[in-house]
């Protein structure tokens, strides 16, 4: 990352046309596509399905895990390829409030345990289940768990000054022993199977059409939310700390600055921001399991920022829904050709694309103007 | 000076070579040698075990004896085989051995016993006293019965036969199953042969038999010498026999002896299976450092970050599949040629993979990291192509199957310790191609000073194009050493990721003994952690710990000291 490249990123940031089409854009997908669903019967060509709904509000969701991975990474350097760790925690947390809400309706039958536990022989509750039968403190634990093991990891890290490549692997390392963790039954999170079977959120029934308009309602909002919060940070004074961080951090230390501080508040936002993805992922595809800890799910969203073009967190944005719109018309048309297709696009993107998307659109604009 | 240098490394290469292909060599003829004695000695099995024919009064007495087994009880059953054991006839032999597998008939009419035997296909039966063919093609018969307590008794007389075998094991399994039934009669018969006896393994297999005996003594003297001569046995039967001892000993000094020895015994169990965990461990360990070898080039001393090293293994995993299917009658040979040839397949993917894209982006490692991603995704789908998804099986090689015993309770599979050895030597002449040849010389001044070295007229590109070749066919061999211990299949890479850059991590970045020493020992640390926790648990604590480790010594185990810490 040189000089040169950060005074590109900045140029964006400062043109503000294209945040605010951004903006304008996400909230017109968040009022017309609930809009089309609920004003036009299913015959109708403009019939949005809750099966669409679905499938955005699941991009809005990604989108927004793309967003936290764009922080860190283009804004400080920092590549993470364990984020989905913090993804699946605020998943899991929210996941168990779903669990305990399904109460007596699982099919064993127990007011207290949760099927899989019934199905264990456990006899009563493990005291990290406690309190998630409530909505606030479900709430709280999806953005405090990961951000404690965010800060827990950073801290380590940080302090020992574990940078570049060696944060990339240590990362991996973390949710690939998440992974292996979370298989295990003793864990009491549902171990293989995950937690799944969900009946409703907040009293509000999953399968009803109006809660999956709320949801997806809500995942837009989120991530409207996510990209200005994102942005407000950068453009404020501690966003250029990150920034002269990413491009020369001995110099930034040497300055004065407490490099390792930055980062690790950083990455702790960060993480509890994918946190939040996470727990709004899970009502809307109704499971988690430990399959989202795989490495790589955390790789290939650091692709979907790639491709939509690092350092701009819209851009995070735009790649994130890109990349998972492909997936869906491959797996659904041509399964076998998707891998090859994501690793050639993994090839392409860093080869020639180095600002993903957005840079091709911006060489097109400049060539014109 | 150079000149010099030059010259060494060109005679080591050679010697190198040469060496290796003695190796190649000898394992090739092992391998043939194997399979041409297998076939003789399954040829052995096929002819019919009938004895030489009796004379006459005697062919009367057997007569006697055999006339009533058709009919007898089980309890009369054992009274007769005991008589045909004491009186020794010729066909008895025969007649307990087909006894014993269901193989005695006695035909309703003439009230003969017959031996029923497969010959060119066909079943045919032959006279249990003259061991003539019965050609008669009518026939009523019906088969003479045993029980579990008969079937018992069958295999100790057998083994009572076998005990005057010339072949010594024989010797040794008759001895093993006169254990399981050894009386007064038995023990005589044991100590006539233990005076005559030729065979060391054989002698001490009866010593420990009678010894067993004499456990169940009046005398209590007796009792105490055989516990002395069964002190340091290992074998399960020997503590289970002293244990007994123990619940009915009443004499002081016996019990003394007895508790002294079984105390003993445990001591060296604990031993022998602490040895197995060590065992155990460097396997896997070496299976880390196989691993982790190619890695450590491409990384180590090149700091490219290859994430599709893993496929480059499963490349030479699944040349070894494909080589097996070229030769399928020669499965040794095969995996023999799978080295050189799994070496160049991943070899030229490797170079491949520098050529197009890696050398775009020298000194941009996590864009490398991303592109290799790439490339593994690409090659494991390539894979599933053109093989399909599923597991391909890879035959194991006769000289790499089965165990090496050292004694009861130790032993080792001949893969695992092939596979240890195999480690040393790619390690061995890993670092002999770094040190001590010219390219090596070239790898090594690139990656610490890439300008100086292209001022001084070392062509950098080739050079980088050679090393990360090296280093991926190196992964291409541990595929074939890997194919030996895991399902041959498209994620067979993906496993071994991670492990191994941690081992190159752990180790300390381009240091080859730090591979070694770092995959030695995350290997055996696992495999002592595995008995007390799991292998998951075992798994997530050797991760937590590497974690942990790197952050406090971030240039792992052996840290590059001088002008090679401050290059690559």
């Amino acid at each position: 990352m040189t000089l040169q490249d950060h005074s590109a990123i900045s140029r964006v940031m400062r043109s503000d046309r294209g945040i605010k089409w951004f903006v304008g854009l996400l909230l017109a997908a968040a009022v017309l596509l609930p809009l089309g669903h609920l004003l036009f019967p299913p015959e109708s060509s403009l019939h949005v399905s809750t099966y669409t709904l679905g499938l955005v509000g699941k991009y809005m969701t990604y989108a927004l895990l793309a967003v936290s991975i764009d922080l860190i990474w283009g804004y400080c350097g920092i590549l993470s390829l364990g984020h989905t760790a913090f993804f699946a925690l605020g998943g899991y947390a929210m996941g168990m409030y779903l669990m305990r809400q399904i109460g007596t309706r699982g099919v064993y039958g127990d007011p207290l345990l949760p099927d899989f536990m019934v199905f264990l022989n456990w006899d009563s509750l493990p005291w990290y289940w406690h309190g998630f039968d409530m909505f606030w403190f479900a709430a709280v634990m999806v953005v405090l768990a990961p951000g404690l093991l965010a800060l827990v990891f950073g801290w380590f890290a940080f302090q020992s000054r574990v940078v570049g490549v060696y944060f990339s692997i240590i990362t991996q390392a973390l949710t690939f022993a998440l992974l292996l963790a979370f298989f295990r039954n003793e864990m009491g999170f549902g171990g293989n199977n995950g937690l799944t079977d969900f009946k409703e959120l907040l009293g509000f029934d999953l399968q009803a059409s109006s809660t999956r308009v709320g949801l997806y309602v809500t995942s837009a909002l989120a991530l409207l939310a996510g990209v200005l919060v994102c942005r407000w940070i950068v453009a404020s004074r501690f966003g250029r700390i990150i920034a002269a961080i990413r491009d020369s951090e001995s110099r930034t230390r040497f300055i004065g600055y407490r490099v390792e501080h930055y980062k690790l508040w950083l990455f702790c936002f960060s993480a509890m921001l994918a946190g939040i993805a996470g727990a709004l992922y899970v009502p809307q595809v109704g499971i988690i399991n430990p399959g989202e800890f795989a490495p790589i799910n955390s790789i290939e969203a650091v692709v979907w920022v790639a491709v939509g073009g690092r350092g701009t967190l819209y851009g995070a944005v735009v790649g994130a829904i890109l990349v998972n719109y492909a997936k869906s018309y491959f797996t659904m048309a041509w399964p076998e050709a998707w891998l090859y297709a994501l690793g050639v696009l993994f090839v392409l993107v860093t080869l020639f694309l180095p600002k993903g998307v957005l840079g091709l659109v911006q060489r097109f604009k400049r060539a014109e103007s | 000076m150079r000149q010099l240098l030059e010259e060494v490394s060109a005679k080591v290469c050679r010697l190198l070579m040469l060496l290796s292909m003695l190796f190649v060599g000898v394992v090739a003829c092992q391998s043939l040698h194997a399979s041409t004695q297998d076939y003789e000695s399954s040829s052995d099995a096929e002819e019919v075990a009938i004895e030489a024919l009796a004379p006459a009064d005697e062919n009367e007495s057997f007569n006697n004896a055999l006339s009533e087994l058709a009919t007898a009880s089980f309890s009369k059953k054992q009274t007769i085989t005991s008589e045909l054991v004491a009186k020794r006839y010729p066909g008895s032999r025969s007649v307990l051995v087909a006894l014993l597998e269901n193989q005695l008939y006695a035909d309703k009419l003439s009230g003969k016993v017959l031996i029923l035997a497969e010959k060119d296909g066909e079943k045919v039966y032959y006279d249990a006293i003259s061991g003539e063919l019965i050609s008669d093609s009518v026939l009523d018969t019906k088969r003479i019965t045993t029980n579990n307590s008969l079937r018992k008794k069958l295999r100790g007389d057998i083994a009572i036969f076998d005990l005057n075998s010339d072949d010594r094991n024989v010797r040794l399994a008759a001895v093993q199953q006169l254990r399981e039934v050894v009386d007064q009669n038995v023990a005589v018969m044991l100590r006539e042969q233990r005076s005559i006896e030729q065979d060391d393994d054989v002698a001490e297999e009866i010593r420990v038999t009678l010894a067993i005996f004499d456990l169940g003594s009046e005398d209590p003297a007796v009792r105490l010498a055989a516990v002395d001569e069964l002190d340091g046995e290992l074998g399960n039967d020997v503590f289970n026999q002293i244990s007994a001892l123990l619940q009915s000993e009443e004499n002081r000094e016996v019990i003394k002896a007895a508790e002294a020895a079984i105390k003993r015994i445990e001591g060296k169990r604990d031993f022998y299976s602490l040895l197995e965990t060590a065992f155990f461990g460097l396997s896997f360990g070496s299976v880390l450092v196989l691993a982790a070898i190619g890695l450590a080039i491409t990384f180590g001393v090149m700091g490219v970050i290859n994430m599709a090293h893993g496929e480059l293994i499963m490349l030479g995993a699944y040349t070894t599949f494909v080589m097996q299917q070229l030769l399928p009658n020669h499965i040794g040979l095969s995996i023999v040629l799978s080295i050189p040839a799994a070496f160049l397949v991943s070899g030229l993917v490797g170079i491949a993979i520098e050529r197009g894209i890696v050398r775009f982006l020298y000194g941009r490692p996590l864009e490398t990291l991303l592109a290799t991603f790439g490339v593994s995704l690409i090659l494991q789908q390539l894979v599933r192509t053109i093989f399909s998804p599923l597991n391909r099986s890879v035959q194991t090689p006769e000289m790499m199957s089965g165990l090496l015993r050292f004694n009861e309770v130790f032993a080792v599979t001949y893969n695992r310790l092939y596979i240890l050895i195999f480690t040393f030597i790619v390690f061995a002449g890993l670092w002999l191609i770094l040190n001590k040849t010219s390219l090596g010389l070239k790898v090594r001044a690139v990656s610490q000073n890439r300008q100086m070295a292209r001022a001084m007229g070392v062509r950098t590109a080739r050079v980088d194009a050679l090393t990360f070749g090296l280093g991926s066919g190196v992964a291409g061999i541990a595929g074939v050493a890997l194919s030996q211990l895991t399902n041959v299949g498209p994620n067979l890479g993906q496993a071994y990721i991670i492990d191994s850059f941690m081992v190159v991590v752990f180790g300390g970045v381009g240091n080859l003994w730090g591979t070694l020493v770092g995959g030695m020992t995350l290997g055996v640390a696992t495999k002592f952690l595995e008995p007390h926790v799991g292998a998951v648990v075992a798994k997530i604590i050797m991760l937590v710990f590497i974690i942990l480790f790197i952050q406090r010594r971030k240039q792992g185990l052996f840290p590059q000291k001088g002008r090679a810490a401050s290059g690559a």
